[in-house]
């Protein structure tokens, strides 16, 4: 089980309130994670990564055990203890604009 | 249609949500719900005219992009529905402000103009400018790339607001017939339904770009038509205000006596077709009112000739702007005009402008305004 925090208008949009939680098959990674999330709650797509490049969305940023996750490989495996449900996984958005 | 029995809906998109404000006929007294959507860019929202109670939002974030709601019941409950708008094809380049060539990406919904006819197509024009149609209600959408294929895609350059495809007009006689603008290349239409386009801009004279009669490369802000008579076409350009009767093959300028020809928006009055709107701004860059005075000017003459309306409207110290898509009219019997600002009133003129109110004053900026005129 994989614990996920989502900001405040993906929560709204996705109509959940306060984490959510995710079964991911095989490795524990941010593509997993996010393929995960995306088709349990589809409206979720295009929302934090590009749908066609995958690529992250520039203010969209990935945090978990007080670590930025941004910039690893999207296939690299996430900390054991968001693996194992103890971490949630943040996606967070960019402290900026008005 | 009679004032009665009638009632108006106001679908207004803002920086921070949209807004939905209904009253009867007499538009006097109006209820407001919202904001829907709070915390996000709602630049526009429009209804169905084949099923009124269909209506579509474009929803977007400098964070999170693009969602599009939709709402089958008026605008009280709303489902997300399809958000990718991917280019046909290899997306190719257009110009990018220093003149390099730079490659087309999609950064969001600008104007959803739904099909005259059935309730699950929409017209979507979009930045990096392009024109998207879904056939499913908003679940898929495609792009009929023929716009950006027609030639002098490569040549387009945005404006300052960015590349943007922000007008869509369907002709009521022949829905083949589609017109669109594009910020800052200009007008265009199609004949077949979208598949193959023209340029229509000869006639538009812009300073400032090597060739002021380019084929492209013009800042059209909006163009406008009555529906008895599709081959007359209004013009609000970043300056000049022009006139096309040949369904956009030529144009020529109507500015006339206006205090400055500089704006946004253009409307056409609902059964004067003859009558038409726009709300002169001071530019460069200032874009509020001259003097401070929030005006909208009134051309009977189909332009050229135009009239001052100030009853109601704030005429000292306003420094606010009116959008291009932030102007609409109502069909009853005696015309609606309504128009929202960047400082977040709403006005109303439930008598062709003669008289104005504000319907709310405190909204975040009005990025859109739409009305819908309900039996």
């Amino acid at each position: 089980m994989i614990r996920v925090l989502l900001p405040y208008h993906l929560r709204t949009l996705a109509r959940v309130d306060g984490e959510v939680t995710i079964e991911v098959e095989g490795q524990a990674t941010q593509r997993s994670v996010l393929d995960a999330l995306e088709a349990r709650y589809p409206t979720l797509r295009g929302t934090m990564r590009d749908h066609v490049t995958q690529q992250r969305r520039p203010f969209v940023r990935f945090f978990a055990c007080e670590q930025d996750l941004s910039h690893e490989s999207p296939d690299a495996p996430l900390p054991e203890l968001v693996a194992t449900g103890a971490e949630p996984f943040l996606v967070v958005g960019a402290i900026a604009g008005g | 249609m009679g004032e009665k029995m009638s009632r108006v809906r106001l679908l207004v998109g803002t920086r921070k949500g949209a807004f939905v404000l209904t009253s009867d006929g007499k538009r006097q007294r109006w209820d407001i719900s919202g904001p829907h959507f709070a915390g996000w860019e709602i630049y526009h929202l429009k209804g169905s005219p084949a099923d009124p109670n269909r209506l579509y939002a474009s929803q977007s974030s400098g964070w999170f992009g693009q969602v599009i709601q939709r709402s089958n019941d008026g605008g009280k409950i709303w489902e997300p529905v399809g958000n990718q708008f991917a280019y046909d094809g290899v997306p190719g380049t257009h110009q990018w402000y220093d003149g390099t060539a730079h490659p087309w990406e999609f950064k969001r919904v600008w104007h959803l103009e739904p099909s005259l006819s059935d309730p699950d197509t929409v017209y979507a024009g979009v930045e990096d400018a392009a024109f998207f149609r879904t056939t499913d209600g908003g679940q898929t959408w495609q792009e009929l790339s023929g716009l950006r294929g027609h030639g002098s895609g490569p040549h387009w350059q945005p404006g300052a607001g960015g590349m943007c495809l922000h007008t869509i007009l369907i002709d009521p006689s022949n829905p083949e017939r589609i017109f669109i603008a594009i910020s800052a290349a200009g007008a265009f239409r199609t004949d077949d339904g979208g598949k193959t386009w023209k340029p229509i801009n000869r006639g538009l004279r812009t300073e400032g770009i090597p060739n002021p009669e380019a084929e492209v490369g013009h800042c059209v802000h909006r163009i406008a038509l009555h529906p008895s008579r599709p081959n007359v076409l209004f013009m609000q350009k970043h300056w000049d205000v022009m006139r096309s009767d040949d369904a956009g093959d030529s144009w020529r300028e109507v500015s006339g006596n206006l205090p400055t020809d500089f704006g946004f928006p253009i409307d056409v009055h609902a059964h004067e077709p003859e009558t038409i709107y726009v709300v002169p701004i001071k530019s460069d860059s200032e874009h509020y009112p001259p003097d401070g005075k929030l005006r909208v000017y009134r051309s009977r003459t189909g332009g050229s000739e135009w009239e001052a309306l100030t009853n109601g409207l704030p005429q000292r110290d306003c420094y606010v702007n009116v959008l291009r898509d932030a102007m609409a009219v109502d069909s009853l019997d005696s015309c609606g005009v309504y128009f929202g600002t960047t400082g977040g009133q709403v006005f109303a003129s439930p008598d062709g402008g003669d008289h104005w109110d504000a319907i709310v004053q405190l909204l975040p900026p009005v990025l859109s305004v739409e009305v819908q005129t309900l039996s």
